[in-house]
């Protein structure tokens, strides 16, 4: 019976069981069904975000900044990125027995070591191979990057490159499995080709180093430009400084003094006078000029020759430096030709040149001259110029007249330029500067074995509060060579030499010399004139033990 | 029963044509990232040899320094420039 009631009551009960399982089992698969609709549906954004969160990444992509070169392709600055070494501190702290270990690998101090291990950026150093002797001329980028100085500067845009984006899929090593898509392509920056010439660069800047060091001078520019293209072939400053390290840096020392820095000429503006004068008509290479009695009164103010030269003719009055002769030209010429003579030569402008900071110089209106303003700016007070403009102005006389752009990038094919003199003008003033370098004129420091040499000579007082300075000079000298066609022009300025020497044909023209010279040599330009007697040369520019001195 | 006979022999090749369609296609997609990868190296390893040659230029100017060059050729090698009555001028 009791078996029998069992198993009547048993189908009842299972029926009841199965209905319960299936109900179940129909609403788990309802909620299944209802959860990946939601999935799908309602919830797809936030959840699509989410798993690209687990393994898609924005990469940056590093644009390198464009490289500088001089015309032959010398690397002058170089980005690159630096070795550089990561250490997650934290498993350093747990190995500290490997820390002797890799110091000596990385050939660092222990302390050093410890003192370096924080997080550790890598990125692109700008490298200047050159160091000093372009260190004005390039100048230099800040952290980001960004050019703060000179071509750095001014070529800033060019220079740049673009960083670029991408979407990329990492799997779980960090190995970038797919590209999503490019967000920004990078752009790297672009090369930059120089007209420098490293060689006669670094020449320059080896023999004005040492005439700075040699006459104790303040400071000094030297520039050195193409007659015949307006290129700047090179442009160096004393005290220089090092681009590559720069924590040894005061401020003032940055500037390229060279095309910054305004300074009275002294002499050295008197051929441009004279040209305004042969330009004018009345003066020709036979005008003769009485200097008697070796001294000029304006007004109250007296101007005085060292000796009493008598009549002279106009390369005398040049080679002399006579500011007798000089104030005699200069009054006989209507203001307003003078003027125009020195504006065109690019006087009181800036250049085209782009050159950050650089200076137009002073050349006050002539409808301001006074007679004794005149005879004063003939002597090279009351205006001031750049070395840049003056060496412009002597590349625009070597090139009989044409007033080429001053470039700093290598120039292809033709030179533009426009006439700035008469060729006759300019021939005669480059034949009546030759008797500067003669062995009776103020320059004839300037001469270089092999090549005729047109130039002057300056030297200036340095204006002080309260009047001209008696003790402190600016000895100059800016020139041509060779002169029968030209092709270089120079200028050497320098500042407060304090060795004794203070002349401009003592202590500027013996740089033009071995700069110049070596420079004619370099370019293989053919010589002008046989070399003379070797007793009469005056010192060569040949290798010497001075380079032991530099780095 | 034409109509049936030839279900019968389409549906496996169907079958069969569609597991062989997603089979390809995973090949495919996988032959696609061993590539990417494989242009990613030779991406990376492009831009190390620019490192390089960049590093090298810096190498190559550092050794020509003209200061360097010039204590060579004088102190090493004994080489100095003539004086100018020694040099001989060959016109063309």
């Amino acid at each position: 019976m009791k078996s029998r009631s069992a198993r009547d009551a048993a189908p009842a009960s299972f029926r009841w069981r199965s209905l319960l399982l299936q109900g179940l089992l129909a609403i788990s698969a309802l909620a299944l069904a209802w959860r990946a609709v939601n999935l799908q549906l309602v919830d797809h954004g936030f959840l699509a975000r989410e798993g690209d969160a687990r393994f898609s990444r924005v990469l940056e992509i590093a644009a390198h900044r464009g490289t500088i070169t001089d015309r032959y392709g010398e690397p002058l600055a170089v980005s690159t990125p630096v070795d550089s070494v990561w250490v997650n501190p934290r498993e350093l702290a747990l190995a500290t027995e490997q820390i002797p270990r890799l110091a000596a690998a990385l050939k660092l101090d222990r302390q050093e070591l410890a003192r370096r291990v924080t997080s550790n950026l890598e990125r692109d150093r700008r490298y200047y191979p050159t160091g000093e002797v372009t260190g004005h001329l390039l100048g230099f980028t800040n952290v980001d990057d960004a050019g703060q100085e000179g071509l750095e500067l001014a070529f800033d845009h060019w220079l740049a490159g673009e960083d670029g984006a991408k979407r990329v899929i990492q799997d779980r090593y960090g190995r970038i499995v797919q590209n999503v898509e490019s967000i920004k392509p990078a752009r790297p920056g672009r090369d930059l080709v120089l007209s420098i010439d490293l060689r006669i660069q670094y020449l320059a800047y080896r023999e004005l180093k040492a005439a700075i060091r040699d006459q104790r001078a303040r400071a000094g520019s030297a520039v050195v430009l193409d007659v015949t293209s307006g290129e700047v072939l090179a442009m160096v400053n004393q005290p220089a400084y090092n681009p590559n390290d720069r924590d040894q840096i005061q401020s003032g020392v940055y500037r390229n003094r060279a095309a910054t820095d305004i300074f009275e000429p002294g002499s050295s503006i008197k051929p441009f006078f004279v040209a305004a004068g042969l330009a004018s008509g009345k003066y020709d290479n036979r005008s003769l000029i009485d200097t008697s009695p070796g001294f000029f009164k304006v007004g109250a103010k007296i101007f005085e020759d060292e000796h009493n030269y008598g009549a002279i003719d106009i390369a005398t009055v040049l080679a002399k430096s006579s500011n007798v002769g000089m104030a005699h030209i200069a009054l006989t010429l209507p203001p307003e030709e003078i003027w125009g003579t020195l504006n065109h030569l690019g006087f009181g402008q800036v250049s085209t040149s782009g050159y950050p900071g650089e200076s137009a110089g002073l050349l006050p209106v002539y409808s301001q001259w006074r007679p004794i303003g005149i005879v004063t700016m003939s002597h090279g007070y009351g205006l001031s110029v750049t070395p840049l403009q003056l060496a412009h102005a002597y590349a625009t006389i070597g090139a009989f007249g044409i007033a080429r752009p001053v470039s700093f990038l290598r120039v292809e094919g033709a030179a533009p330029g426009e006439r700035a003199l008469g060729a006759q003008v300019c021939r005669e003033l480059v034949g009546m500067l030759e008797s500067v370098v003669a062995a009776e004129g103020t320059g004839k420091l300037a001469a270089i074995p092999g090549y005729r040499v047109s130039g002057k000579t300056g030297t200036a007082w340095k204006a002080t509060a309260g009047g001209y300075s008696t003790d402190r000079y600016m000895a100059v000298f800016g020139g041509v060579a060779p002169a029968s066609e030209p092709r270089l022009a120079a200028v050497v300025v320098i500042d407060e030499p304090g060795a004794g020497l203070h002349m401009g044909g003592q202590v500027a023209a013996p740089v033009f010399s071995r700069v110049i010279g070596g420079a004619l040599r370099l370019l293989a330009v053919a010589p002008d004139q046989p070399v003379k007697a070797p007793e009469e040369l005056p010192a060569s520019p040949a290798l010497d033990t001075r380079t032991a001195a530099l780095p | 029963m034409n109509a049936r006979a030839a279900l019968i022999i389409a549906v496996p090749l169907l079958w069969l044509a569609a597991l062989g369609s997603a089979a390809s296609a995973i090949y495919c997609k996988h032959r696609a990232r061993q590539m990417f990868v494989e242009l990613e190296a030779l991406n990376a390893r492009r831009d190390n040899l620019e490192i390089e040659w960049g590093q090298l230029q810096l190498e190559q100017s550092a050794w020509s320094t003209h200061a360097f060059v010039e204590r060579v050729a004088s102190a090493k090698l004994r080489m100095a420039m003539p004086p100018p009555k020694q040099i001989e001028i060959v016109a063309p």
